[in-house]
Protein backbone atom coordinates (compact mmCIF):
# COMPACT_ATOMS: atom_id res chain seq x y z
CA UNK A 1 0.00 0.00 0.00
CA UNK A 2 1.37 3.40 -1.13
CA UNK A 3 -1.10 5.75 0.16
CA UNK A 4 -0.49 8.69 2.08
CA UNK A 5 -0.59 8.88 6.20
CA UNK A 6 -4.16 10.30 7.06
CA UNK A 7 -3.53 12.80 9.95
CA UNK A 8 -5.87 10.31 11.98
CA UNK A 9 -3.19 7.70 11.39
CA UNK A 10 -0.43 10.04 12.46
CA UNK A 11 -2.36 10.45 15.09
CA UNK A 12 -2.58 7.08 16.37
CA UNK A 13 1.38 6.08 15.66
CA UNK A 14 2.25 8.63 17.65
CA UNK A 15 0.27 7.41 20.75
CA UNK A 16 1.22 3.97 20.16
CA UNK A 17 4.75 5.12 20.05
CA UNK A 18 4.51 7.19 23.38
CA UNK A 19 2.49 4.22 24.74
CA UNK A 20 5.75 1.87 23.73
CA UNK A 21 8.35 4.40 24.81
CA UNK A 22 7.22 6.25 27.56
CA UNK A 23 7.61 3.78 30.37
CA UNK A 24 10.88 3.23 29.10
CA UNK A 25 11.64 7.04 29.56
CA UNK A 26 10.52 7.43 32.99
CA UNK A 27 12.97 5.20 33.81
CA UNK A 28 15.44 6.96 32.14
CA UNK A 29 14.56 10.12 33.87
CA UNK A 30 14.24 9.37 37.20
CA UNK A 31 17.70 7.51 37.59
CA UNK A 32 18.88 10.69 37.38
CA UNK A 33 16.88 12.19 40.34
CA UNK A 34 18.54 13.28 43.68
CA UNK A 35 15.53 12.27 45.49
CA UNK A 36 15.09 8.96 47.28
CA UNK A 37 11.30 8.99 46.72
CA UNK A 38 11.68 7.80 43.17
CA UNK A 39 8.48 10.31 41.77
CA UNK A 40 9.21 13.69 43.37
CA UNK A 41 11.87 15.92 41.17
CA UNK A 42 14.26 16.98 43.92
CA UNK A 43 16.67 17.86 40.88
CA UNK A 44 19.23 16.55 38.65
CA UNK A 45 22.09 13.95 39.88
CA UNK A 46 24.14 10.49 38.97
CA UNK A 47 24.53 10.26 43.11
CA UNK A 48 22.48 6.22 41.98
CA UNK A 49 24.79 5.27 39.79
CA UNK A 50 27.24 5.80 42.12
CA UNK A 51 25.81 3.77 44.71
CA UNK A 52 25.13 1.22 41.64
CA UNK A 53 28.49 0.85 41.61
CA UNK A 54 29.37 -0.33 45.18
CA UNK A 55 26.36 -2.49 45.45
CA UNK A 56 28.61 -5.65 44.82
CA UNK A 57 25.04 -7.86 45.43
CA UNK A 58 24.35 -6.62 41.60
CA UNK A 59 27.95 -6.46 40.60
CA UNK A 60 28.28 -10.01 41.05
CA UNK A 61 24.74 -11.26 40.05
CA UNK A 62 25.80 -9.09 36.59
CA UNK A 63 28.96 -10.97 36.32
CA UNK A 64 27.18 -14.38 36.56
CA UNK A 65 24.51 -13.18 34.42
CA UNK A 66 26.85 -12.12 31.41
CA UNK A 67 29.08 -14.98 31.68
CA UNK A 68 26.06 -17.59 31.50
CA UNK A 69 24.36 -15.26 28.25
CA UNK A 70 27.76 -15.49 26.51
CA UNK A 71 28.06 -19.34 27.29
CA UNK A 72 24.30 -19.85 26.58
CA UNK A 73 24.20 -17.74 23.79
CA UNK A 74 27.34 -19.21 21.90
CA UNK A 75 25.99 -22.94 22.85
CA UNK A 76 22.59 -21.66 21.19
CA UNK A 77 24.52 -20.46 18.36
CA UNK A 78 26.03 -23.98 17.18
CA UNK A 79 23.31 -25.96 17.85
CA UNK A 80 20.60 -23.85 16.40
CA UNK A 81 22.65 -23.34 13.51
CA UNK A 82 22.92 -26.64 12.83
CA UNK A 83 19.08 -27.45 13.24
CA UNK A 84 18.26 -24.42 10.95
CA UNK A 85 20.75 -26.03 8.34
CA UNK A 86 18.79 -28.79 8.84
CA UNK A 87 15.13 -27.47 8.89
CA UNK A 88 15.96 -25.49 5.51
CA UNK A 89 18.06 -27.69 3.65
CA UNK A 90 16.98 -31.32 4.11
CA UNK A 91 13.26 -31.40 3.36
CA UNK A 92 12.60 -35.08 3.65
CA UNK A 93 14.38 -37.23 6.43
CA UNK A 94 12.89 -39.77 8.89
CA UNK A 95 11.71 -37.68 11.88
CA UNK A 96 11.32 -34.41 10.02
CA UNK A 97 7.77 -33.59 11.63
CA UNK A 98 8.98 -34.59 15.14
CA UNK A 99 12.06 -32.59 14.38
CA UNK A 100 10.00 -29.13 13.40
CA UNK A 101 7.71 -29.64 16.35
CA UNK A 102 11.04 -30.21 18.91
CA UNK A 103 13.16 -26.95 17.93
CA UNK A 104 9.65 -24.79 17.58
CA UNK A 105 8.37 -26.04 21.12
CA UNK A 106 10.62 -23.89 23.20
CA UNK A 107 9.27 -20.86 21.41
CA UNK A 108 5.56 -21.73 22.32
CA UNK A 109 5.75 -23.20 25.75
CA UNK A 110 5.13 -20.82 28.44
CA UNK A 111 8.35 -20.32 31.04
CA UNK A 112 6.96 -21.54 33.76
CA UNK A 113 6.72 -25.07 32.48
CA UNK A 114 9.87 -25.33 30.48
CA UNK A 115 12.14 -24.01 33.67
CA UNK A 116 9.67 -27.11 36.20
CA UNK A 117 10.23 -29.50 33.50
CA UNK A 118 14.09 -29.00 33.10
CA UNK A 119 14.60 -28.49 37.09
CA UNK A 120 13.08 -32.39 37.41
CA UNK A 121 15.17 -33.39 34.23
CA UNK A 122 18.40 -31.99 36.19
CA UNK A 123 16.92 -33.58 39.63
CA UNK A 124 16.33 -36.96 38.34
CA UNK A 125 19.78 -36.89 36.30
CA UNK A 126 21.46 -36.29 40.00
CA UNK A 127 19.40 -39.45 41.20
CA UNK A 128 20.27 -41.58 38.32
CA UNK A 129 24.00 -40.86 37.22
CA UNK A 130 25.06 -38.14 39.75
CA UNK A 131 25.37 -35.47 37.34
CA UNK A 132 24.75 -32.54 37.82
CA UNK A 133 25.90 -32.20 40.86
CA UNK A 134 23.56 -29.55 42.48
CA UNK A 135 22.43 -26.65 40.28
CA UNK A 136 23.89 -23.44 39.30
CA UNK A 137 25.73 -21.71 36.57
CA UNK A 138 25.48 -24.96 34.17
CA UNK A 139 22.42 -26.02 34.82
CA UNK A 140 21.27 -22.52 33.98
CA UNK A 141 23.43 -22.24 30.53
CA UNK A 142 21.67 -25.97 29.63
CA UNK A 143 18.34 -24.39 29.45
CA UNK A 144 19.01 -21.24 28.07
CA UNK A 145 20.62 -23.19 25.84
CA UNK A 146 17.44 -25.27 25.06
CA UNK A 147 15.38 -21.45 24.82
CA UNK A 148 17.92 -19.67 22.32
CA UNK A 149 18.74 -22.56 20.10
CA UNK A 150 15.26 -22.23 18.91
CA UNK A 151 15.19 -18.61 18.10
CA UNK A 152 18.64 -19.04 16.76
CA UNK A 153 17.48 -21.85 14.05
CA UNK A 154 14.54 -19.58 13.26
CA UNK A 155 16.94 -16.54 12.26
CA UNK A 156 19.35 -19.27 10.54
CA UNK A 157 16.24 -20.57 8.35
CA UNK A 158 15.10 -17.71 7.27
CA UNK A 159 19.01 -16.44 6.07
CA UNK A 160 19.23 -20.37 4.15
CA UNK A 161 15.98 -20.16 2.35
CA UNK A 162 16.30 -16.89 0.65
CA UNK A 163 20.33 -17.20 -0.44
CA UNK A 164 21.18 -18.17 -3.48
CA UNK A 165 22.12 -21.62 -3.95
CA UNK A 166 24.32 -21.64 -7.19
CA UNK A 167 27.19 -20.15 -5.24
CA UNK A 168 27.12 -23.31 -3.31
CA UNK A 169 26.82 -25.55 -6.55
CA UNK A 170 29.78 -23.75 -8.09
CA UNK A 171 32.39 -24.43 -5.30
CA UNK A 172 31.22 -28.12 -5.16
CA UNK A 173 31.83 -28.16 -9.28
CA UNK A 174 34.90 -26.39 -8.46
CA UNK A 175 35.71 -29.92 -6.63
CA UNK A 176 35.47 -28.55 -3.16
CA UNK A 177 34.06 -31.06 -0.32
CA UNK A 178 30.89 -30.07 1.23
CA UNK A 179 32.30 -29.22 4.48
CA UNK A 180 34.82 -26.95 3.36
CA UNK A 181 31.92 -25.26 1.67
CA UNK A 182 30.21 -25.06 4.09
CA UNK A 183 33.46 -22.93 6.43
CA UNK A 184 34.45 -21.03 3.38
CA UNK A 185 31.08 -20.11 1.24
CA UNK A 186 27.98 -20.99 3.89
CA UNK A 187 28.77 -19.16 6.78
CA UNK A 188 30.61 -16.05 5.82
CA UNK A 189 26.91 -15.43 3.85
CA UNK A 190 24.68 -16.32 6.59
CA UNK A 191 27.20 -14.22 9.34
CA UNK A 192 25.04 -11.46 9.54
CA UNK A 193 22.09 -13.73 10.87
CA UNK A 194 24.39 -15.56 12.76
CA UNK A 195 25.12 -12.26 14.62
CA UNK A 196 21.75 -11.46 15.07
CA UNK A 197 20.88 -14.81 16.48
CA UNK A 198 23.71 -14.73 18.89
CA UNK A 199 22.78 -11.94 20.25
CA UNK A 200 19.09 -12.66 20.33
CA UNK A 201 19.86 -15.74 22.41
CA UNK A 202 22.39 -13.09 24.35
CA UNK A 203 19.95 -10.78 25.33
CA UNK A 204 17.46 -13.44 26.33
CA UNK A 205 19.39 -15.45 28.31
CA UNK A 206 20.16 -11.86 29.94
CA UNK A 207 16.85 -11.07 30.52
CA UNK A 208 15.46 -13.97 31.58
CA UNK A 209 14.16 -14.73 35.23
CA UNK A 210 11.44 -17.42 35.57
CA UNK A 211 13.75 -20.64 33.56
CA UNK A 212 16.66 -19.27 35.75
CA UNK A 213 14.98 -19.06 38.79
CA UNK A 214 13.41 -22.97 38.33
CA UNK A 215 17.26 -24.00 37.62
CA UNK A 216 19.76 -22.47 39.13
CA UNK A 217 20.48 -23.46 43.30
CA UNK A 218 22.00 -21.36 46.09
CA UNK A 219 25.16 -20.88 44.03
CA UNK A 220 24.48 -18.92 41.58
CA UNK A 221 21.99 -15.59 41.93
CA UNK A 222 21.79 -14.10 37.97
CA UNK A 223 20.49 -9.85 37.42
CA UNK A 224 17.14 -10.54 37.20
CA UNK A 225 17.00 -12.44 40.63
CA UNK A 226 18.33 -9.31 41.89
CA UNK A 227 16.09 -7.12 40.36
CA UNK A 228 13.38 -9.12 40.95
CA UNK A 229 13.16 -9.49 44.45
CA UNK A 230 14.30 -5.90 45.18
CA UNK A 231 11.34 -4.95 42.71
CA UNK A 232 9.17 -6.82 44.67
CA UNK A 233 10.23 -4.88 48.17
CA UNK A 234 9.03 -1.30 46.50
CA UNK A 235 10.76 1.09 43.22
CA UNK A 236 14.16 1.62 44.19
CA UNK A 237 16.09 4.85 42.48
CA UNK A 238 19.37 2.21 42.54
CA UNK A 239 17.00 -0.21 40.12
CA UNK A 240 16.00 2.84 37.70
CA UNK A 241 20.05 3.63 37.10
CA UNK A 242 20.86 -0.08 36.78
CA UNK A 243 17.86 0.02 33.80
CA UNK A 244 19.34 2.49 32.49
CA UNK A 245 22.72 1.19 31.54
CA UNK A 246 21.34 -2.08 30.33
CA UNK A 247 18.95 -0.35 28.19
CA UNK A 248 21.78 1.74 26.41
CA UNK A 249 23.76 -1.77 26.42
CA UNK A 250 21.39 -3.49 24.23
CA UNK A 251 19.99 -0.21 22.31
CA UNK A 252 23.47 -0.54 21.37
CA UNK A 253 24.17 -4.04 20.59
CA UNK A 254 20.90 -4.22 18.66
CA UNK A 255 21.59 -1.25 16.68
CA UNK A 256 24.94 -2.10 15.69
CA UNK A 257 23.24 -5.92 14.65
CA UNK A 258 20.73 -4.35 12.34
CA UNK A 259 23.32 -2.39 10.70
CA UNK A 260 25.42 -5.18 9.81
CA UNK A 261 22.54 -7.73 8.77
CA UNK A 262 20.92 -4.87 6.14
CA UNK A 263 24.57 -3.90 5.22
CA UNK A 264 24.93 -7.43 4.10
CA UNK A 265 21.57 -7.85 2.79
CA UNK A 266 21.36 -5.62 -0.22
CA UNK A 267 24.14 -7.11 -2.08
CA UNK A 268 22.36 -10.56 -1.14
CA UNK A 269 19.20 -9.62 -3.28
CA UNK A 270 20.82 -7.77 -6.56
CA UNK B 1 19.38 -39.37 3.15
CA UNK B 2 23.23 -39.70 3.58
CA UNK B 3 24.80 -41.23 7.27
CA UNK B 4 26.26 -37.08 6.51
CA UNK B 5 23.36 -35.54 6.86
CA UNK B 6 22.25 -37.87 10.03
CA UNK B 7 25.38 -36.48 11.67
CA UNK B 8 24.61 -32.88 11.10
CA UNK B 9 20.89 -33.43 12.32
CA UNK B 10 22.45 -35.32 15.34
CA UNK B 11 23.77 -32.60 17.70
CA UNK B 12 20.55 -30.44 17.54
CA UNK B 13 17.99 -33.05 17.77
CA UNK B 14 19.76 -35.37 20.67
CA UNK B 15 19.71 -32.28 22.63
CA UNK B 16 16.21 -31.32 22.13
CA UNK B 17 15.39 -34.82 22.86
CA UNK B 18 17.40 -34.61 25.89
CA UNK B 19 16.30 -31.33 27.42
CA UNK B 20 12.96 -30.63 26.15
CA UNK B 21 11.41 -33.60 25.04
CA UNK B 22 12.19 -36.16 27.99
CA UNK B 23 11.86 -33.35 30.44
CA UNK B 24 7.60 -33.79 29.91
CA UNK B 25 8.23 -37.29 30.36
CA UNK B 26 9.53 -36.72 33.76
CA UNK B 27 7.42 -33.50 34.84
CA UNK B 28 4.24 -36.51 33.87
CA UNK B 29 5.80 -39.01 36.18
CA UNK B 30 6.68 -36.98 39.08
CA UNK B 31 2.47 -35.81 38.67
CA UNK B 32 1.70 -38.65 40.08
CA UNK B 33 3.72 -39.13 42.68
CA UNK B 34 3.15 -37.65 46.18
CA UNK B 35 4.55 -35.04 48.37
CA UNK B 36 7.14 -36.23 50.71
CA UNK B 37 9.81 -34.49 53.14
CA UNK B 38 13.18 -34.58 52.34
CA UNK B 39 15.13 -34.32 48.88
CA UNK B 40 14.08 -34.40 46.37
CA UNK B 41 10.67 -33.54 47.64
CA UNK B 42 8.48 -36.14 46.05
CA UNK B 43 7.82 -40.29 46.96
CA UNK B 44 9.71 -43.15 44.22
CA UNK B 45 6.94 -43.75 41.52
CA UNK B 46 8.61 -47.49 41.81
CA UNK B 47 9.60 -48.80 45.14
CA UNK B 48 9.83 -52.02 46.50
CA UNK B 49 9.07 -54.04 42.84
CA UNK B 50 5.56 -52.58 43.06
CA UNK B 51 3.93 -48.66 41.00
CA UNK B 52 3.01 -46.14 43.57
CA UNK B 53 0.92 -43.85 41.30
CA UNK B 54 -2.13 -42.15 42.12
CA UNK B 55 -4.30 -39.46 40.49
CA UNK B 56 -4.33 -37.76 43.82
CA UNK B 57 -2.83 -34.36 42.42
CA UNK B 58 -5.25 -34.70 39.75
CA UNK B 59 -8.24 -34.65 41.91
CA UNK B 60 -7.13 -32.32 43.92
CA UNK B 61 -6.41 -30.32 41.47
CA UNK B 62 -10.17 -30.36 40.32
CA UNK B 63 -11.83 -30.60 43.73
CA UNK B 64 -10.08 -27.28 44.79
CA UNK B 65 -12.11 -24.35 42.91
CA UNK B 66 -8.85 -22.30 43.11
CA UNK B 67 -7.18 -23.83 40.25
CA UNK B 68 -10.10 -23.59 37.59
CA UNK B 69 -10.86 -19.81 38.64
CA UNK B 70 -6.76 -19.24 37.94
CA UNK B 71 -7.10 -21.37 34.85
CA UNK B 72 -10.09 -19.50 33.60
CA UNK B 73 -8.63 -16.13 34.77
CA UNK B 74 -5.85 -16.94 32.57
CA UNK B 75 -7.67 -17.67 29.46
CA UNK B 76 -9.89 -14.30 30.26
CA UNK B 77 -6.69 -11.75 30.64
CA UNK B 78 -5.03 -13.49 27.51
CA UNK B 79 -8.09 -13.12 25.42
CA UNK B 80 -9.11 -9.78 26.64
CA UNK B 81 -5.42 -8.20 26.16
CA UNK B 82 -5.48 -10.35 23.03
CA UNK B 83 -8.17 -7.78 21.70
CA UNK B 84 -6.23 -5.18 23.79
CA UNK B 85 -3.18 -5.57 21.87
CA UNK B 86 -4.97 -5.82 18.35
CA UNK B 87 -6.93 -2.52 18.74
CA UNK B 88 -3.67 -0.83 19.29
CA UNK B 89 -1.26 -2.76 17.24
CA UNK B 90 -3.64 -2.52 14.03
CA UNK B 91 -3.87 1.29 13.75
CA UNK B 92 -0.38 1.24 14.34
CA UNK B 93 0.88 -1.37 11.91
CA UNK B 94 -1.57 0.19 9.13
CA UNK B 95 0.03 3.75 10.14
CA UNK B 96 3.49 2.17 9.42
CA UNK B 97 2.66 0.45 6.10
CA UNK B 98 0.75 3.71 4.89
CA UNK B 99 4.24 5.88 5.72
CA UNK B 100 6.72 7.53 3.50
CA UNK B 101 9.13 4.20 2.52
CA UNK B 102 11.86 5.68 3.51
CA UNK B 103 11.01 5.84 7.18
CA UNK B 104 8.79 2.37 7.63
CA UNK B 105 12.35 0.16 8.58
CA UNK B 106 13.10 3.12 10.58
CA UNK B 107 9.46 3.12 12.08
CA UNK B 108 9.52 -0.64 12.36
CA UNK B 109 13.11 -0.63 14.30
CA UNK B 110 11.34 1.51 17.04
CA UNK B 111 8.75 -0.86 16.97
CA UNK B 112 11.19 -4.16 17.55
CA UNK B 113 13.46 -2.35 19.78
CA UNK B 114 11.45 -2.11 23.12
CA UNK B 115 11.16 -6.27 22.93
CA UNK B 116 14.72 -6.45 23.00
CA UNK B 117 15.03 -4.48 25.97
CA UNK B 118 14.43 -6.23 29.63
CA UNK B 119 11.24 -7.32 30.28
CA UNK B 120 11.24 -7.27 34.00
CA UNK B 121 12.49 -3.62 33.38
CA UNK B 122 9.53 -2.60 31.06
CA UNK B 123 6.94 -4.04 34.09
CA UNK B 124 8.53 -2.47 36.62
CA UNK B 125 8.41 0.83 34.83
CA UNK B 126 4.67 0.57 35.14
CA UNK B 127 5.11 0.31 38.94
CA UNK B 128 6.68 3.70 39.00
CA UNK B 129 3.81 4.98 36.28
CA UNK B 130 1.05 3.60 38.25
CA UNK B 131 1.51 3.72 41.59
CA UNK B 132 -0.82 6.29 44.06
CA UNK B 133 1.94 8.31 44.11
CA UNK B 134 3.06 7.78 40.35
CA UNK B 135 3.15 10.05 37.54
CA UNK B 136 0.66 9.20 36.26
CA UNK B 137 -1.77 9.84 39.20
CA UNK B 138 0.46 12.94 40.01
CA UNK B 139 -0.09 14.65 36.56
CA UNK B 140 -3.96 14.15 37.01
CA UNK B 141 -4.23 15.74 40.45
CA UNK B 142 -1.95 18.70 39.31
CA UNK B 143 -4.24 19.21 36.20
CA UNK B 144 -7.54 19.20 38.63
CA UNK B 145 -9.16 15.63 37.27
CA UNK B 146 -9.35 13.92 40.13
CA UNK B 147 -8.74 15.13 43.47
CA UNK B 148 -7.48 11.76 45.77
CA UNK B 149 -5.56 9.55 43.36
CA UNK B 150 -6.96 6.25 41.46
CA UNK B 151 -6.13 3.28 42.01
CA UNK B 152 -4.39 1.91 39.21
CA UNK B 153 -2.08 -0.83 40.44
CA UNK B 154 -2.20 -3.92 41.96
CA UNK B 155 -5.86 -4.42 40.05
CA UNK B 156 -7.06 -6.66 37.33
CA UNK B 157 -6.27 -2.81 35.23
CA UNK B 158 -2.82 -2.75 35.55
CA UNK B 159 -2.40 -6.42 34.79
CA UNK B 160 -4.42 -5.88 31.37
CA UNK B 161 -1.76 -2.79 31.08
CA UNK B 162 1.50 -4.62 31.76
CA UNK B 163 0.16 -7.78 28.91
CA UNK B 164 -0.69 -5.35 26.31
CA UNK B 165 2.34 -3.38 26.91
CA UNK B 166 5.00 -6.38 26.85
CA UNK B 167 3.46 -8.26 24.12
CA UNK B 168 2.31 -5.25 21.34
CA UNK B 169 5.47 -5.89 19.66
CA UNK B 170 4.87 -9.14 18.52
CA UNK B 171 1.40 -8.53 17.37
CA UNK B 172 2.67 -5.74 15.27
CA UNK B 173 5.08 -7.47 13.04
CA UNK B 174 2.70 -9.85 11.99
CA UNK B 175 -0.09 -7.51 10.93
CA UNK B 176 2.43 -4.83 9.37
CA UNK B 177 3.43 -8.42 7.40
CA UNK B 178 0.38 -8.98 5.83
CA UNK B 179 -0.62 -5.40 5.91
CA UNK B 180 2.47 -4.50 3.12
CA UNK B 181 1.50 -7.65 0.84
CA UNK B 182 -2.05 -5.59 0.38
CA UNK B 183 -2.20 -4.86 -3.36
CA UNK B 184 -3.34 -0.92 -3.08
CA UNK B 185 -5.23 -1.14 -6.68
CA UNK B 186 -7.62 -3.61 -4.30
CA UNK B 187 -8.59 0.00 -2.50
CA UNK B 188 -8.58 1.94 -5.45
CA UNK B 189 -11.40 -0.70 -7.28
CA UNK B 190 -13.63 -0.36 -4.07
CA UNK B 191 -13.55 3.18 -4.24
CA UNK B 192 -13.95 3.53 -8.57
CA UNK B 193 -16.96 1.55 -7.46
CA UNK B 194 -18.24 3.93 -5.17
CA UNK B 195 -17.16 2.26 -1.93
CA UNK B 196 -16.72 4.47 0.57
CA UNK B 197 -13.39 4.32 2.50
CA UNK B 198 -14.15 3.27 6.19
CA UNK B 199 -16.56 0.56 4.07
CA UNK B 200 -13.47 -0.37 2.18
CA UNK B 201 -11.23 -0.80 5.42
CA UNK B 202 -14.30 -3.12 6.74
CA UNK B 203 -14.59 -5.24 3.76
CA UNK B 204 -11.10 -5.43 1.99
CA UNK B 205 -8.36 -4.46 4.28
CA UNK B 206 -9.67 -6.27 7.19
CA UNK B 207 -10.32 -9.69 5.80
CA UNK B 208 -7.28 -9.96 3.71
CA UNK B 209 -4.97 -9.33 6.78
CA UNK B 210 -6.71 -11.94 8.49
CA UNK B 211 -3.73 -14.36 8.52
CA UNK B 212 -1.62 -11.37 10.06
CA UNK B 213 -4.48 -10.95 12.80
CA UNK B 214 -4.55 -14.79 13.29
CA UNK B 215 -0.89 -15.29 13.36
CA UNK B 216 -0.53 -12.29 16.19
CA UNK B 217 -3.12 -13.49 18.28
CA UNK B 218 -1.71 -17.08 17.99
CA UNK B 219 1.82 -15.49 19.49
CA UNK B 220 0.97 -13.68 22.32
CA UNK B 221 -2.37 -15.57 23.33
CA UNK B 222 -0.11 -18.89 24.98
CA UNK B 223 2.84 -16.62 26.66
CA UNK B 224 0.17 -13.99 28.28
CA UNK B 225 -1.82 -17.17 29.58
CA UNK B 226 1.16 -18.58 31.54
CA UNK B 227 2.39 -15.12 32.58
CA UNK B 228 4.51 -14.89 35.82
CA UNK B 229 6.14 -11.80 36.27
CA UNK B 230 3.07 -9.68 35.12
CA UNK B 231 0.33 -10.15 37.99
CA UNK B 232 3.27 -10.77 40.44
CA UNK B 233 5.04 -7.37 39.47
CA UNK B 234 1.59 -5.57 38.97
CA UNK B 235 -2.04 -8.17 39.73
CA UNK B 236 -3.30 -8.18 43.06
CA UNK B 237 -5.11 -10.89 44.97
CA UNK B 238 -7.96 -10.77 42.50
CA UNK B 239 -5.71 -11.33 39.41
CA UNK B 240 -4.33 -14.65 40.20
CA UNK B 241 -3.04 -16.80 37.17
CA UNK B 242 -2.19 -20.41 36.28
CA UNK B 243 1.30 -19.29 35.57
CA UNK B 244 1.75 -17.96 39.10
CA UNK B 245 -0.19 -20.65 40.69
CA UNK B 246 2.25 -23.27 39.32
CA UNK B 247 5.21 -20.98 40.62
CA UNK B 248 3.56 -20.88 44.57
CA UNK B 249 3.16 -24.03 44.53
CA UNK B 250 6.98 -24.72 43.62
CA UNK B 251 8.85 -22.10 46.01
CA UNK B 252 6.43 -21.18 48.14
CA UNK B 253 4.47 -24.83 49.30
CA UNK B 254 7.29 -26.73 47.83
CA UNK B 255 4.70 -29.33 46.47
CA UNK B 256 6.65 -30.16 43.80
CA UNK B 257 4.24 -33.41 42.71
CA UNK B 258 1.50 -30.97 42.28
CA UNK B 259 3.21 -27.80 40.64
CA UNK B 260 3.95 -30.72 37.85
CA UNK B 261 0.09 -31.38 37.90
CA UNK B 262 -0.24 -27.99 37.18
CA UNK B 263 2.18 -28.15 34.27
CA UNK B 264 0.82 -30.75 33.01
CA UNK B 265 -2.70 -29.55 33.20
CA UNK B 266 -1.90 -26.64 31.44
CA UNK B 267 -0.04 -28.54 28.75
CA UNK B 268 -3.36 -30.74 28.19
CA UNK B 269 -5.85 -27.90 28.46
CA UNK B 270 -3.94 -24.91 27.11
CA UNK B 271 -1.13 -25.20 24.83
CA UNK B 272 -1.84 -28.43 23.02
CA UNK B 273 -5.20 -27.01 21.82
CA UNK B 274 -3.64 -23.66 20.95
CA UNK B 275 -0.81 -25.68 18.82
CA UNK B 276 -3.36 -27.91 17.06
CA UNK B 277 -5.87 -24.42 16.39
CA UNK B 278 -2.66 -22.50 14.83
CA UNK B 279 -1.93 -25.31 12.65
CA UNK B 280 -5.78 -25.75 11.88
CA UNK B 281 -6.04 -22.18 11.33
CA UNK B 282 -2.67 -21.50 8.92
CA UNK B 283 -3.21 -24.68 7.56
CA UNK B 284 -6.60 -23.33 6.08
CA UNK B 285 -4.90 -20.49 5.00
CA UNK B 286 -2.54 -22.40 2.56
CA UNK B 287 -4.98 -23.92 0.59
Amino acid sequence: MTNRLSPFLAVMMLLGFVFLYGPIASVIVYSFNASRLVTVWAGFSTHWYGELMHNEQIKTAAAVSFEIAVMAATGALILGTLAGFVLSRYRRFVGRTVFGALITGPLVMPEVITGLSLLLLFVALEQAIGWPQGRGIPTIVIAHITLGMAYVSVVVEARLSSFDRSLEEAALDLGARPAKVFFVITLPLIAPALVAGWLLAFTLSLDDLVIASFTTGPSATTLPMVIFSSVRLGVSPQINALATILLVVVACAVLIAGRLVARTRRPARA
Amino acid sequence: MSWRRYLVALPPYAWLALFFLVPFLIVLKISLADQAMGIPPYTPLLADGTLHASGANYQFLASDSLYARAYLNSIWFAASATLGCLLIGYPLAYAIVRAPSRWRNALLLLVILPFWTSFLIRVYAWIGLLKSNGFINNVLIDIGLVHTPLTLLNNSFSVYVGLIYSYLPYMVLPLYAALEKLDPALLEAAADLGCRPSRAFWRVTVPLSMPGIVAGALLVFIPMCGEFVIPDLLGGPSTLMIGHVLWDEFFTNRDWPLAAAVAVAMLVLLVLPMVFLRRYLTGEERA
